[in-house]
């Protein structure tokens, strides 16, 4: 129970999908003009995620990984498929996506008239194909794990673009420098909140060093390299740059 | 340019400047931000997405009149996702550190949305030739914001480039260090990569205005 809550709070605000590995910025950037429009793709990505990773898990645990094989005889038990993830698992997002826009117009046409033009948009959408990559990148244990993190992740980016359609509601009456208006302040007010959401960094504490926050992957090479040669300076130098890590540690 | 014509090779310059994929069309931005905290990942991530929609563009391009138009979208997504799947196995086998900094954002070239935006707007109606010249332009025009965005990141973030220490060294307080300068950390945290690009978004429609949009 307590990893499924940490997991819950750990992909809502940590690793949000917006702010901290930023997928899904083009129909964020697109679609955030209004609440209600955001809204309405935000419910559809909850949704979809929702579906999408138990399914890529499954996918991912019985077909791709490295001995998954191995239920249909020990024969099969070496292959490692895992380079056909990509492929599968875009596969398996199209098709949900145009499942779920056919069923939901035939049972709910009002959901349908409020998620249905939006669900196109989704199958490209790189948060869908994100939340399955980093949950196979992750190795989330269990199914159930799995629907918490597309539920959770959803969530965190539902929150993402519904708190920047609220501000560019309210910016359109402030009077930005002409060049920046539009993109420009968009892309740095999402900047901004960005620094904000890394302050939730320190509200998980111990227990989850083993899963490698994503933000931090970009800084480890540098960090390896530097380590390498002044391995005792290492400590005082990482404080000066490296303000994710030590915030997480 | 004997080979190319002045309409041909606007198909390339266009992008790189008041077409740009990222700064004006908002596309591809999704992928890209993440892994700009060095110049080394920004100009392998910039490579591939050249080789992905350059030769993505020409394939799409030569099968557009038998794709039926119902399922194109589950035809692009193979294509791309097949030479995706390319670019990461030479990745993991040519230079495998990097393709772990890169991690899951290879695969996310996928759903960049430039390569879809591309072939939708482009290569289904035009010859493999300039398609090919299309994707090679646009995938430029995203290649030079990511290695600007880079190119500061690394620059001020941690004084390196190329993991070359160009200012001095920090902790020996050398070079640039010596006067009591120190590096930025706020650059190496992901937010900054937007900061950095809405800037450079500013300069480009300070130069040229007629790119201002409506508040």
């Amino acid at each position: 129970m307590l990893e499924h809550i940490e997991l819950f709070f750990k992909s809502i605000f940590i690793d949000n999908m917006v702010f901290a590995v930023f997928l899904g910025m083009c129909s964020y950037l697109a679609v955030s003009k209004k609440v209600a429009t955001a809204v309405g793709l935000g419910a559809a990505v909850i949704f979809v995620l929702a579906v999408t990773v138990p399914l890529n898990w499954l996918l991912d645990q019985y077909l791709l990984q490295e001995g998954a094989l191995s239920w249909l005889g020990p024969e099969y038990a070496d292959y490692n498929l895992s380079f056909l993830s990509f492929i599968l698992f875009i596969a398996t997002i199209a098709t949900m996506v145009q499942l779920v826009e056919i069923v939901v117009e035939r049972f709910s046409p009002a959901l349908y008239n409020s998620l249905g033009i939006f669900l196109p948009l989704i199958a490209v959408n790189c948060a869908i194909l994100g939340g399955s990559l980093f949950m196979q990148a992750r190795e989330i244990p269990s199914l159930g794990l799995a629907f918490n993190y597309g539920v959770s992740s959803g969530i965190g980016w539902f929150l993402a673009i519904l708190a920047i359609a609220a501000i560019r509601e309210k910016i359109r009456y402030s009077n930005v420098p002409p060049p920046l208006r539009g993109l420009g302040i968009t892309f740095i007010i999402t900047g901004l909140m960005g620094i904000g959401f890394q302050s939730f960094g320190g509200m998980l504490t111990g227990g989850d060093e083993s899963v490698a926050p994503v933000e931090e992957t970009t800084v480890e090479v540098q960090q390896e390299t530097d380590e390498k040669k002044n391995k005792e300076e290492i400590d005082e130098k990482s404080v000066s740059y490296n303000e994710v890590n030590i915030v997480q540690e | 340019m004997a080979l190319l014509s002045k309409k041909d090779t606007n198909l390339i310059l266009d992008p790189l400047a008041d077409n740009n994929p990222i700064t004006i069309q908002v596309l591809g931005i999704c992928s890209a931000l993440a892994i700009t905290a060095e110049l080394n990942a920004s100009i392998v991530m910039a490579l591939s997405v050249i080789f992905v929609l350059g030769v993505g563009n020409v394939v799409i391009s030569l099968i557009r009149n038998i794709i039926p138009s119902k399922i194109r979208i589950i035809v692009q997504l193979i294509v791309v996702a097949t030479l995706v799947i390319v670019v990461d196995q030479v990745l993991k086998a040519f230079a495998y550190e990097l393709s772990k900094t890169l991690a899951v954002f290879v695969g996310l070239i996928i759903t960049n949305c430039i390569i879809m935006g591309r072939f939708e707007a482009f290569a289904l109606g035009n010859s493999p030739w300039r398609s090919f010249l299309d994707g090679i332009g646009n995938a430029l025009g995203y290649g030079v914001i990511l290695i600007i965005v880079g190119f500061f990141r690394e620059l001020l973030g941690s004084g390196t480039l190329f993991g070359i220490k160009v200012l001095g060294d920090p902790i020996a307080k050398t070079g640039l260090y010596a006067f009591g300068y120190e590096n930025n950390g706020f650059m190496i945290i992901p937010p900054a990569a937007l900061i950095v690009v809405g800037i450079i978004i500013w300069v480009q429609r300070s130069r040229n205005t007629a790119l201002i949009e409506e508040n």
